[in-house]
């Protein structure tokens, strides 16, 4: 369905030029959930961001790539187009915070609706009609009585179950979900991602779960596309990549986390700090944190191999054992 | 809110309390109003009979009472120089100051709002630029000025139309814009800020992803949340419109409050003058309280608080 090919979105600051995207490439089926796992800054929103054609302005553009949805290439479509046609109509998004994601003065009836009426499924009327229908599907209780209220009126989970309903108003056929339960309390998260499960089974969407938590991540997703600096350094099936993690900054993610019931002498961080965005390290963005970095991770980036058995890692490492 | 109404209301009378207080402390410090109005050869005994009749020989705090009840009921004494009720001399010109404090305000607005909402949305280009070198003559150039060059060139030169007076809707073209020349500025750069403010937030990002066109995001969305300071202006300026434009309303001719009440200070008509600033202070309350209240409107988080 989804079909991402070498997406790179760059940042134009004064400074110099963010790679925030640097050549990512992926695909995701209908039904499929995949997880983009990283640390902060490692290029997840952005990625986010790229598919919905909006990249921050002014400084943000996508510089190179292709983005297909059900054979339609998306780089480079009109930004009218991209409104009407894709955003929010094909491809939506649940942004991270629920506190500030909805409009403060008008009613939350009025924001769901809003989708509703811009893509011309329904008039006026009937629109606020399927917006209390969304926001039943979402579980808000009373929905019909609190289409009327106001977002200061809810809280952060009945919140992010409006950001949800709108999100999904349009039966999307990609749904991306930036990290939308880290500003939630833990029982209000795993409601809530019982939320995504059971929209995805409804509508068959896929989705692409933009996290930076582990656990999340592996409770709900099939495949895991781990990120680091820009690009994807390992993706593979959810079991297969906690198993058995093949780069060394998956092992080292892995290792950071503590897991219920194993004695462990002690959690394992990784050595030294995200790297400047603005002077990435040459080669493999890793090897200043790579306690395996050989010479040619010095000189040259690795590139993407595929494993037998059918994950996919940038390690020079496993360029070496499967050469 | 009927809580903050009533709360709003008791800080607006404590506010005209001490305007009260200012005008009689004022009028008992401007020198004996006995010797002004007795010739200069009068009699010791005409002062104190003079004084008695007055009540002027009475405690400070009693005579404060008396004003106190006077101006409860709007009496300010007479004017001396039209020999009429002063309050009711500044209220039949109040219509006329409304009616151009309306019309400055409408102009400002109108043009505010469409340069602050343009200028936020094509930030750094070219009408924004425009518009805040605009800003900086609007705040730069007092209205009078503006006020002479738009006689000059507008009515004498140009004859398009008239200079002073009030009437036809046509005389109130140019005073209008010379009133909401100021304004304007302020407005526009305060709606660019809030504006802003509001088109880098969450929400508004969260508006495109779901496909929204970016017309209705700005002007129907973001617009609303980007008002409230706008509100806020609006009111200062109308009440200060309403308390009498002195300025423009002298280079206009213009019949209202504040030319009355400038005419009144150089004839040293006290009366009407406590009477201008006591209309003033009442206006200020009011609108004011009015401004409150219109954010109800606009934001539901104020509407519960």
């Amino acid at each position: 369905m989804l079909r991402v090919r070498d997406l790179k979105t760059y940042l134009y600051l004064k400074r110099g030029v963010v790679k925030a995207v640097d050549g990512v490439s992926f695909d995701l089926a209908s039904g499929e959930t995949l997880g983009l796992i990283g640390e902060s800054g490692s290029g997840k929103t952005m990625t986010g961001l790229s598919l919905l054609g909006l990249p921050p302005k002014p400084a943000g553009r996508i510089v190179a790539g292709s983005i297909e949805l059900d054979g339609r290439e998306l780089v480079g479509l009109d930004e009218d187009v991209l409104a009407r046609e894709v955003r929010g109509r094909q491809i939506a998004m649940i942004s991270q915070d629920p506190m500030t994601s909805l409009n403060p003065v008008f009613t939350v009836g009025n924001q769901v609706a809003a989708p509703i009426r811009a893509h011309g499924l329904a008039g006026d009327r009937s629109a606020i009609d399927l917006a209390i229908h969304e926001l039943e599907r979402v579980r808000v209780p009373s929905a019909a009585e609190r289409a009327s209220d106001y977002p200061h009126q809810f809280s952060g989970g009945m919140r992010q179950r409006v950001v949800a309903a709108m999100a999904i108003a349009c039966r999307p056929r990609l749904l991306i979900a930036d990290e939308p339960t880290s500003a939630l309390d833990v029982t209000i998260q795993v409601q809530f991602m019982d939320l995504i499960e059971k929209i995805q089974a409804d509508t068959g969407a896929g989705v692409l779960f933009i996290t930076h938590d582990l656990g999340v991540a592996a409770s709900l997703c099939h495949r895991i596309a781990v990120m680091y600096a820009g690009r994807i350094v390992e993706m593979a099936n959810v079991d297969k990549l906690y198993a058995d993690p093949q780069h060394p900054y998956t092992r080292g993610l892995l290792d950071s986390v503590p897991i219920l019931g194993r004695r462990q002498k002690r959690l394992q961080s990784i050595k030294g700090s995200p790297p400047d965005p603005l002077s990435l390290p040459g080669g493999c963005a890793f090897h200043p944190r790579c306690p395996h970095a050989m010479d040619i991770c010095r000189r040259e980036a690795p590139p993407m191999v595929s494993m037998p058995d059918g994950g996919q890692v940038a390690c020079w490492l496993k360029v070496d054992s499967t050469a | 809110m009927t809580r903050y109404i009533t709360n709003r209301a008791l800080q607006g009378l404590i506010a005209i309390f001490g305007a009260l207080l200012i005008v009689f402390v004022a009028q008992r410090l401007s020198g004996d109003p006995v010797a002004l109005m007795l010739p200069m050869d009068a009699s010791e005994a005409e002062f104190t009979a003079m004084r008695e009749a007055l009540g002027l020989d009475r405690p400070l705090l009693v005579q404060f009472a008396i004003f106190l009840g006077n101006a409860l009921t709007g009496d300010f004494g007479q004017s001396y120089q039209w020999n009429a009720p002063a309050m009711q001399l500044l209220l039949d010109r109040l219509p006329a100051t409304l009616e151009l404090a309306m019309a400055g305000l409408f102009f400002a607005v109108l043009l505010a709002v469409p340069l602050g909402v343009f200028s936020a949305v094509h930030r750094g280009g070219f009408l924004d630029r425009s518009a805040k070198v605009f800003a900086m003559l609007g705040q730069a150039i007092p209205g009078f000025w503006i006020g002479l060059l738009l006689i000059l060139f507008i009515a004498v030169e140009l004859q398009w139309l008239p200079a002073y007076g009030r009437g036809t809707p046509a005389h109130l073209v140019l005073p209008a814009i010379a009133l909401g020349w100021y304004p304007v500025a302020a407005m526009t750069r305060t709606l660019r800020s809030s504006m802003l403010d509001v088109l880098e937030s969450d929400y508004v990002r969260m508006e495109r992803a779901i496909g929204l066109p970016e017309r209705t995001i700005v002007w129907r969305y973001a617009l609303r949340n980007a008002a409230v300071p706008l509100v806020t202006m609006v009111g200062v300026y109308f009440a200060n419109m309403l308390g009498g434009a002195f300025v423009i309303e002298v280079v206009f001719a213009w019949p209202g409050v504040g030319r009355t009440v400038v005419d009144a200070v150089f004839a040293r008509d006290f009366p009407v003058v406590q009477a201008g600033v006591m209309l003033s202070a009442v206006v200020f309350v009011v609108v004011n309280l009015l401004v409150d209240l219109s954010y109800g409107f606009i934001d539901p988080r104020i509407r519960r608080g």
